[in-house]
């Protein structure tokens, strides 16, 4: 088995230039890679493209890369948690993308699997619509919309090997399958990493072929965006 | 007198039937999940990749890695099932989702819903509401009659940008039901307890229509 492993975040992005396009996989601030992005806020990296579900909180997340200015262009489905975000955003600071979550996804999706479009009804009629192909299939109307492919996806997952094979736990897992599979580089951080053949082959979600770099992660805080609970 | 937004999600309630698969938007849709009928089963989608949604946990059973698309920390029933967003948005645009219950900002009488921009204001972003509304077989829309300026959400054409366009088929507000027509319109179908058909007229911009006497809504 390819041994994939590298000791830590700042070694595995550490080439990752500026003006990079990468995937950063989470939802809100679940499964979010947080130990790349906090070595891709040390190591400065600028003009990025970063496609990414949301943008992180103000203090947290891609949020802290927003702070230093080291994004040129964010392709999201929602960022209503970042001030700073909306304020780049409304004074033309930050060139933004914004796309259906689905159509997100399923561009992802399709960057890893090789199909370059394909056709969906979301957005249908609305300005997301603007400048692409519509057609219409039995009697309903749907837009062409284009896969997504990454220079370097960064995502987290629970446990890993070092076949670079990876298991997500809960709704951690998310947007980061399809970022594995759609990064020309993968790196993957894993709160838990363990030999080939420790994993059950049965139970893996991404298999190691999207993944070239796998590291133990330090540290994790996964903060909570909104802390529901109930008294009973 | 108007309902609040709990009396408008128990209203909505009574939409939901045994075995349906239901996702339930942010805001009043989510107080929805409080008023599913005894004995019924329904199960909630999150669209971030569960079905299953259970209640909010105990404060010993908080998961970071557990939370809905409001990320809102949850739990899980027991069935529940765990998917990446690609495989969530499958189940969402290849119809297999029965009902989609979520907020507006403004619909119109022929079922156009605008609920994710306002131009110079407010970019939040869509998230999965284009997804959703242009692929579930049917979609309930739950929001007050009126925005905080008094001005009517229920117009004849939208002036903000659009999520969808055709797809809202019925409109739960705290005056009324109201079940948006093929030809265009909103059909009075119920009013809330002591609310006058004379209030809901002066409360809707877009066409209202009234065939019958209208019942009162009962719960």
């Amino acid at each position: 088995m390819i041994n994939k492993v590298v000791d830590n975040a700042e070694v595995a992005v550490a080439d990752i230039p500026n003006n990079a396009t990468l995937m950063l996989g989470g939802f809100g601030l679940c499964g979010i890679p947080e130990n790349c992005i906090s070595a891709l806020v040390a190591k400065k990296t600028a003009g990025l493209t970063c496609i990414s579900n949301n943008a992180g909180v103000d203090d947290f997340g891609i949020g802290l890369m927003l702070q230093q200015r080291q994004v040129k262009k964010m392709i999201s489905s929602y960022v209503g948690e970042n001030k700073e975000f909306e304020r780049q955003l409304l004074s033309g600071e930050l060139e933004v993308e914004l796309t259906p979550q689905g159509t997100l996804a399923e561009r992802i999706r399709a960057g890893g699997a090789g199909i370059p479009a394909f056709f969906t009804p979301a957005g249908y009629g609305t300005e997301v619509a603007e400048g692409k192909e519509t057609r219409e299939f039995d009697g309903k109307m749907y837009l062409m919309e284009n896969w997504l492919i990454a220079d370097f996806a960064l995502v987290k997952a629970w446990k890993g090997d070092t076949a670079g094979n990876l298991v997500f736990k809960g709704t951690a897992r998310n947007f980061n399958p399809m970022m594995a599979a759609a990064g020309k580089i993968t790196i993957a951080e894993v709160e838990e990493l363990v030999p080939a053949g420790e994993l059950d082959p049965n139970a893996i979600h991404t298999p190691g072929v999207f993944v070239q770099r796998i590291f133990q992660g330090t540290g994790y805080e996964k903060r909570i965006e909104q802390r529901t609970v109930s008294s009973n | 007198m108007a309902l609040d937004k709990n009396g408008i999600a128990q209203r909505i309630a009574k939409e939901l039937k045994d075995g349906y698969y239901v996702n339930l938007g942010i805001g009043i849709p989510t107080l929805v999940a409080n008023y599913i009928p005894e004995g019924m089963d329904v199960v909630l989608q999150s669209e971030n990749g569960l079905l299953g949604i259970g209640p909010f946990p105990t404060e010993e059973n908080v998961d970071a890695d557990l939370i809905n698309a409001g990320k809102q920390t949850i739990s899980m029933v027991d069935g529940s099932v765990l998917f990446s967003s690609a495989d969530s948005f499958g189940m969402i645009r290849g119809g297999h989702i029965d009902l989609t219950i979520l907020g507006a900002m403004e619909v119109s009488e022929n079922g156009d819903i605008a609920n994710w921009k306002i131009p110079g204001k407010m970019v939040k972003g869509m998230g999965g509401a284009m997804d959703l509304v242009a692929s579930a077989k049917n979609i309930i829309v739950a929001m007050r009659h009126v925005d905080k300026y008094g001005k009517s959400k229920l117009l004849p054409e939208c002036s903000l940008p659009l999520t969808g366009v055709n797809c809202v088929k019925k409109i739960v507000t705290e005056l009324g039901v109201f079940e948006v027509v093929p030809e265009g319109g909103f059909k009075v179908l119920e009013r809330a307890p002591g609310v006058s058909l004379e209030e809901i007229k002066n409360s809707t911009a877009g066409k209202l229509i009234v065939e019958e006497e209208i019942p009162e809504m009962a719960f």
